[in-house]
């Protein structure tokens, strides 16, 4: 356990003059992300927040033009950038649609972001787009399949993607494989790095009755070049057992910030992104979050400093 | 995945029984958690159409527009990733909705929301300027064969009802121009009106325009000379007034350029 957690009075830094030096080319910073919400265009322009970087989603960018490209345009000139696609379908059983992989083509050129991440997912199927990140059995077809589909991705846009690892709510009785297992064949195999999504672990390993800290030990850490936080939402399943929903609308729950804390201080800082999707609230709440992440982030490094 | 076909069917019907093959970690029944997939597609959906025709989902009512929009997205699911798109075949599908048959305006007003989406993330492009089209006109170049190209954003809509005013009262009052203002007890609903959209700058501007105006704009969209789109437009509506709309596309930035 390395985390602050308290919440009472975190207060975000909000310095025009904060923003990194020069950044290596071709990896995000170590520092807290935030995704970035056209209600916080204009904000964001005003205040330039000192954060490490933002994160899109690709396919609200396959627009033509108008004011989505133009404040991104601005934005990108003063932050690292993530590229995070969401509707790739990669773990479906059809190769990657070559419109989409067009499309996020021309937007990787447009603005050649520090990172492209996809999911361990599918979201099509026969030309239809099920908007949700679906989940795949982890059988030897599975492997095979997937990695087909990302040399495909990697070759096509040039340079290596991340993948994530899934927030799931039932499994196949057709997995041959551990979810660490099959994503640590998959890293092996393709060569992607991989996006330690904290919150998805702990909700897949609570959903699915294992222990979060051996899953995340079990991953191939070595690959991790950014990690995601988020919040969850409560249910229960019909055994009335917990079910927690990734649902991205709520602050990081205490648990996943100690699994976070424990994993930067074995593996050290890394890009860490606060997703907050729905239920939005204002930009100041999300600099809150992206502070205690910059906690974490520092004590992790005096930690493997030392 | 080799159950996909299955998978996509019981995600967008309730009564398509769940995939077989899941299995539990507590032997808890897999469908109760199959639903939050389920859930998580309809509602993701329905939730992108309510962001995207604001206005439609205030004259019916959320639970209405919530109704309608799950029986649109069960039958119209997303042939795309890109979800700035999606219900484009909504307009057809509340012309035909039973229930919205008393609300004989409400498949317009989703066409205007949906064109001034389309306008919002249309292509950049730098209007001509009022000088170059003068010169462009007095030159003798010009002739009636002469195309306009028109600005990607610019979309049009004609309706025998009053969706302009419609729309326009539910807007804020300090984002849209004076001549769109009407309290929503002055309009008459048996008015017909049209309109243009178009971006300036960050802006999509809704131009009150005649339905010659809407569709001599068309023409000129498709490709049409001048002079065939003006004929056109003079055919199907005599009042089209050709001089006061070309004023309105230079006043607006509408046109591009000229050949």
């Amino acid at each position: 356990m390395c985390c602050d957690l308290s919440r009472s009075a975190p207060t975000p830094r909000d310095i025009g003059q904060g923003i990194d030096p020069p950044r290596e080319s071709g990896t995000l910073p170590a520092r807290p992300g935030l995704g970035l919400k056209p209600q916080h265009f204009d904000e964001i322009l005003q205040r330039k927040p000192d954060i490490g970087f933002f994160e899109i989603h690709a396919e609200n960018y396959f627009v033509a033009g108008g004011p989505f490209h133009r404040f991104l345009s601005q934005i990108r000139e003063l932050y690292a950038l993530s590229i995070h696609g969401v509707g790739l379908s990669i773990g479906g059983a059809a190769p990657p649609d070559q419109a989409h992989l067009r499309a996020l083509r021309t937007l990787l050129r447009r603005y050649e972001p520090e990172s492209f991440s996809e999911h361990l997912a599918w979201s099509s199927h026969g030309g239809v787009f099920l908007n949700d990140l679906l989940p795949l059995p982890y059988t030897n077809d599975t492997l095979t399949r997937i990695c087909a589909h990302i040399d495909q991705v990697q070759t096509y846009l040039g340079r290596q993607m991340l993948l994530e690892n899934p927030a799931t709510y039932v499994e196949f009785q057709q997995s041959s494989y551990c979810e660490a297992e099959f994503i640590t064949e998959v890293v092996a195999r393709s060569g992607c790095g991989l996006l330690l999504d904290v919150n998805n672990a702990y909700i897949s390993c609570t959903n699915h009755g294992r222990c979060a800290e051996q899953y995340i030990a079990a991953l191939p850490l070595h690959a991790v070049a950014e990690m995601h936080l988020a919040g969850f939402s409560r249910d229960s399943d019909s055994a009335g057992a917990p079910l927690l929903i990734d649902s991205h609308g709520s602050r990081v729950d205490p648990a996943v910030w100690e699994l976070y804390g424990n994993t930067i201080e074995r593996i050290g800082p890394s890009a860490t992104l606060i997703e907050w999707d729905n239920h939005l609230p204002p930009l100041s709440t999300l600099l809150a979050e992206a502070e205690l992440v910059q906690n974490c982030l520092t004590e992790a490094r005096g930690t493997n400093d030392g | 995945m080799d159950d996909e076909p299955r998978w996509a069917c019981a995600l967008l019907s309730a009564e398509v029984p769940v995939p077989a093959g899941l299995k539990t970690w507590n032997n808890s029944d897999p469908a109760s958690r199959f639903a939050v997939y389920r859930n998580n597609v309809l509602v993701s959906l329905v939730n992108a159409l309510e962001d995207s025709f604001p206005v439609t989902r205030q004259l019916v009512g959320e639970a209405f527009f919530r109704t309608m929009a799950i029986e649109f997205v069960r039958g119209n699911p997303p042939r795309a990733a890109v979800l700035t798109d999606y219900g484009d075949a909504l307009p057809e599908f509340v012309e035909a909705y039973p229930h919205a048959r008393a609300l004989p305006y409400l498949a317009d007003m989703t066409r205007l929301e949906m064109a001034y989406l389309q306008a919002y993330h249309a292509a950049d492009a730098q209007p001509i300027s009022a000088e170059e089209i003068t010169a462009l006109l007095t030159s003798p170049q010009t002739t009636t064969r002469t195309r306009f190209q028109l600005h990607p954003s610019l979309r049009t809509l004609v309706s025998r009802h009053p969706v302009i005013s419609l729309w326009a009262a539910h807007q804020d009052k300090d984002a849209i121009q004076g001549a769109l203002q009407t309290a929503l007890t002055e309009i008459d609903m048996q008015t017909a009106e049209s309109c243009w959209l178009l971006r300036r700058e960050l802006q999509v501007v809704v131009i009150r325009m005649t339905p010659g105006d809407c569709l001599f704009a068309e023409k000129l969209r498709q490709g049409s000379s001048l002079e065939i789109s003006a004929n056109c437009a003079l055919d199907a509506d005599p009042d089209f007034d050709l001089a006061a709309c070309l004023a309105v596309m230079l006043r607006e930035g509408a046109i591009v350029s000229v050949a």
